[in-house]
């Protein structure tokens, strides 16, 4: 780990857009790992094609989800 | 609460929340950065007359794709665009290959977009002048800023496609005034700041030079058929599909033309032919700070808007193939809460990232501009296969494009044309990429496709096809 008073505005910049980057990345990592394992395979990948029957729809806003 | 087990008939879809604001920004969103650079590569090909007749030429390309277009998905209303057009009208063979030119058009173009971006924070660094201790200039480097540009805009798509695009929307309009400011600030009424009779000089590399100018020419519009990917996420997809597709494509006639009048009056072809940012060095032309921060806004937005509507239109076209099981059937799945196809996001953002980190830029435009173009020819008989097989009045159509079979096969000679121009520069890109999906359809048919349930896969209300079929 770099000292950071030895760093320049430039580097500061860089790291901070690499912390950032590993910020969104992990964040989108840990959801989607969280998400596999809280809801069944068959509900995740249960969109059809031209389907738009609202009332087959979860919707958690409008419906009181099932979060 | 988790939720482990299905409740019967309980599904989740991809969530209707957009209008046609949201349509036309992320056409135009994904193609104005054509505007602000990349276009001008054309002018280089064959100077500026010859890169008008590219732009106006490649208009009408995109024009007879656009009418094209929005009156197939006017019909086909589902995530994947072409490709469940495809699916419909040609067959999985062909849906499949043209569900990969989508992926692979757009994730170049995202990949490409994320190196200008990386490559704009890069010289704004290098113009603030930042030095070290004993005076050395200091380099400020790309590569973070690429990875964040994408990491971010990928978080975006994840998280709803509503903010999404709505984000597109903002950024988008910003982009395309800031042309229109830029246009009535070199006051075009009057002959003070252009200098049009000056610098036109006619067709330095002939007519030959035209053709080649075709190849970039087509970045003034690339991208606006990915409007229809948004089908299965607009409330009302027959009515917004076509009024988005098409506005866009008309505001982009204009501010493609806009561009190359006021970059071609006042900047000779020798230097706009390789300018890496013309609008924006037309803005430092006019020793205007307003207009120059405007402008750099401008450019950051439109590059932002473009990945940000590729990453979009890449992982549905991803998701609906994996849908069909053209795909491992796990890329198929939709987040509950933000209703988003999450793993087709998350599974191209390492891809995205590969290529925008060593790929370099002009063999990652060339990729996209390839695929894109492999798409408008699948168009041209896809359409006549359309109105032979569903003729008028079979099927309610939202919009029905004039001429047929007028548009199809002017679409048809202009592909032609770019394909010989892009051969010139990029023979071997072209070769390869052609065996690439050649090697990949191959893989398809004697592999994949036992895996598809045939019947599963044509979902739309359609009576049967009239003639031998």
């Amino acid at each position: 780990m770099p000292d950071i008073s030895t760093l320049n505005n430039y580097q500061l910049l860089e790291y901070g857009a690499w912390g950032l980057s590993f910020v969104f990345g992990l964040w989108m990592l840990l959801d989607m790992m969280k998400t596999n394992i809280t809801y069944s395979e068959d509900l995740l990948i249960s969109s059809r094609e031209g389907e738009i029957e609202d009332a087959l729809v979860i919707d958690p806003p409008h419906q009181g989800g099932h979060l | 609460m988790s939720q482990t087990t299905t409740i019967h008939g309980e599904k989740i879809s991809l969530l209707r929340v957009l209008g046609p604001g949201h349509v036309w920004a992320l056409g135009v969103g994904i193609v104005l950065v054509g505007e602000y650079m990349g276009w001008n590569f054309s002018v280089g090909k064959g100077g500026a007359i010859a890169a008008l007749i590219a732009c106006w030429v490649a208009g009408l390309l995109y024009t007879c794709v656009a009418m094209i277009d929005s009156e197939v998905t006017s019909t086909v209303a589902a995530a994947g665009g072409q490709y469940a057009q495809a699916k419909h009208i040609v067959g999985p063979l062909m849906a499949f290959n043209v569900g990969l030119f989508l992926v692979f058009a757009y994730t170049m173009l995202e990949a490409a977009n994320a190196i200008t971006l990386g490559y704009l924070v890069q010289t704004v660094g290098g113009m603030a002048g930042m030095t070290d201790a004993a005076g050395e200039a200091l380099v400020l480097h790309d590569k973070p800023f690429i990875v964040l540009t994408i990491m971010f805009l990928a978080w975006l798509n994840y998280r709803g496609v509503y903010a999404t695009l709505t984000f597109n929307l903002v950024i988008t309009a910003i982009a395309f005034i800031a042309i229109i400011i830029l246009f009535f600030a070199v006051k075009p009424w009057t002959g003070e700041v252009l200098k049009h009779n000056e610098l036109l000089t006619g067709l330095p590399y002939d007519w030959i030079g035209v053709i080649a100018a075709l190849h970039f020419g087509l970045w003034y519009y690339l991208g606006i058929e990915g409007t229809c990917q948004a089908a299965e996420e607009v409330r009302s997809p027959a009515r917004s599909l076509p009024l988005g597709t098409m506005t866009g494509i008309m505001t982009l006639l204009i501010a493609a033309t806009m561009t190359w009048y006021i970059c071609a009056g006042l900047m000779p072809w020798e230097y706009l032919g390789q300018a890496v940012t013309p609008l924006f060095d037309a803005a430092r032309f006019m020793d205007s700070m307003p207009l120059m921060v405007l402008l750099f806004i401008g450019t950051i937005f439109s590059t932002l808007a473009s990945a940000n509507g590729c990453i979009n239109d890449a992982s549905r076209a991803w998701f609906s193939m994996a849908r069909d099981r053209y795909l491992p059937q796990w890329f198929g799945a939709v987040h509950p809460k933000y209703r988003t196809p999450y793993r087709a996001i998350v599974f191209l953002v390492p891809v995205a990232v590969l290529f925008a980190y060593y790929a370099p830029l002009d063999q990652v435009i060339t990729f996209s501009i390839l695929s894109g173009l492999l798409g408008y020819t699948f168009m041209t008989f896809n359409v006549i296969m359309f109105r032979r097989k569903w003729p008028l009045g079979t099927i309610q159509r939202g919009y029905v494009h004039p001429m047929h079979p007028l548009p199809a096969l002017v679409l048809l000679v202009l592909c032609g044309a770019t394909y010989f121009a892009v051969f010139l520069g990029y023979g071997t890109q072209l070769m390869a990429m052609m065996l690439f999906f050649f090697i990949a359809s191959l893989w398809f048919h004697f592999h994949r496709y036992r895996y598809v349930r045939r019947g599963d896969q044509f979902s739309m209300p359609w009576p049967r096809p009239q003639g031998d079929y």
